[in-house]
């Protein structure tokens, strides 16, 4: 079985590929081989050993879908695919409208819908949050910037200014929002989000959903090290139930198809927790889901395959992940081959 | 009899590092913690736990008393015992 997997890049916010790589690789009895598909000639996980069998430059998903279909399915004529697991948010548009095209093409994927993917966009998971009976920190959405003066009738600074897609300051006054309001606007575009801030620690739960409402594994973690980005560089495994009954009710309210991360924080005033995003792919910290006991990408492969899964019912909690900074030496010819022919074969 | 409980979802290691499980904190004891701790996590009520540290590690009673109490009460604001 050859799996292509995307998200090969390690910048200061690392993408999901090679940890979901790890993951497989690491399943006892995966025999199968593991093509990395990637937009950059210089993602880290071309060059890393024992990640990629190979790799192919794919287009950047402003290209359009039918521009990848048309190169997946090139890839696929010289190196056939079976699975295709696409990590990152700004692609899986794409991966979705070509998805029945790959499927008469004999590749498999296991994506939500887009209907899913429009529930969890920052504009819609408050409504969907409420309507749920999920708390969820108050969220407006800004349109213009005559609305940053509003901001102080729906709720009070410090909160945060976020964009559709990236991008999110606390802001502390008026002057602070509206630069904020400007930045973003101009990198991202419209609806801005003023959110409420709420106080506390922050817990993240990386799950699979079959699709039909029920959960195949949910592991929880806590950040421990958060860098200037908020990105968490250090986390733990940690279980509380009322975090994992949030995490199964998400799902089974979504009928979630794939991997996800749920992000929270729990009120250091009230103990509860609060839903802050649904990103719709497997984080980049999820190895440690099945180093904890819950091999979700390997799961995800088998369900998409039509086999049965028994649902995870536990994990160990205590694991700690530690995410490290390592310069890769390799060597000007690697860099050639992918350069020039935009793929490359690691030899194995 | 008891008066506190350790929940399930703390664990203490021979060192005397303690692991709360449904929020990943850790915390650290000195040796007269970890074995008050661990007489806690054994049901032994306040008397028995007072006389044996009392006993191993030679301290007054009435100094003893006071660090108890600040000791249940720093345990009981992190949620690693409880009142039965």
């Amino acid at each position: 079985m050859n799996i292509a997997i995307t998200g090969l890049n390690a910048t200061d916010n690392p993408g999901p590929g090679v940890p979901l790589i790890r993951s497989l690789r690491e399943f006892p009895g995966f025999e199968g081989k593991i093509t990395g598909l990637i937009y950059d000639t210089l993602e880290p996980g071309i060059y890393m050993d024992d990640i990629a069998d190979n790799c192919y430059l794919i287009p950047y998903p402003s290209a359009g879908h039918q521009v990848l279909a048309e190169r997946i399915l090139s890839i696929h004529e010289k190196n056939h695919i079976d699975f295709i697991i696409p990590t990152l948010d700004s692609e899986l548009f794409g991966f979705i409208k070509i998805q029945d095209r790959l499927a008469s093409a004999g590749i498999t994927t296991f994506l939500p819908t887009q209907e899913q993917l429009n529930i969890r966009s920052k504009d819609n998971l408050f409504a969907f949050s409420v309507k749920h009976e999920i708390k969820v920190p108050k969220n407006i959405l800004l349109t213009s910037a005559q609305d940053v003066y509003t901001i102080p009738s729906h709720m009070k600074y410090p909160l945060a200014i976020k964009g559709i897609f990236y991008d999110a300051y606390i802001v502390h006054n008026f002057e602070e929002a509206m630069a904020a309001f400007h930045k973003i606007s101009s990198k991202w575009g419209f609806p801005i989000i003023a959110q409420e801030c709420v106080k506390g620690d922050e817990y993240n739960v990386v799950a699979l959903g079959d699709g039909l409402g029920g959960t195949v594994g949910a592991v929880a973690m806590r950040k421990l090290y958060i860098t200037d980005k908020g990105k968490g560089w250090a986390g733990i495994t940690i279980h509380d139930e009322p975090l994992i009954e949030l995490a199964h009710k998400v799902i089974q309210k979504t009928k979630w198809r794939s991997g996800m991360e749920l992000e929270f924080i729990k009120s250091a005033d009230t103990g509860e927790y609060y839903l802050l995003e649904i990103n719709p792919r497997f984080p980049a910290w999820t190895y440690l889901a099945p180093v904890a006991g819950q091999n979700l990408p390997w799961a995800m492969v088998q369900i998409a395959q039509g086999k049965k899964i028994l649902p995870f019912t536990s994990y160990e909690t205590g694991k700690i992940f530690v995410r490290c900074s390592w310069d890769l030496i390799t060597d000007i010819k690697k860099f050639e081959q992918i350069t020039v022919n935009g793929e490359i074969a690691n030899g194995k | 009899m008891a008066i506190y409980t350790v929940p399930e979802n703390v664990a203490i290691s021979d060192s005397g590092f303690l692991f709360l499980a449904s929020t990943g904190e850790s915390f650290t004891l000195n040796e007269t913690g970890k074995e008050m701790f661990k007489m806690l996590q054994q049901n032994f009520n306040r008397d028995e736990i007072l006389a044996k540290i009392q006993n191993d590690f030679d301290t007054e009673a009435i100094t003893l008393d006071r660090d108890f109490e600040e000791f249940i009460s720093q345990l009981k604001s992190y949620g690693l015992i409880k009142s039965v």
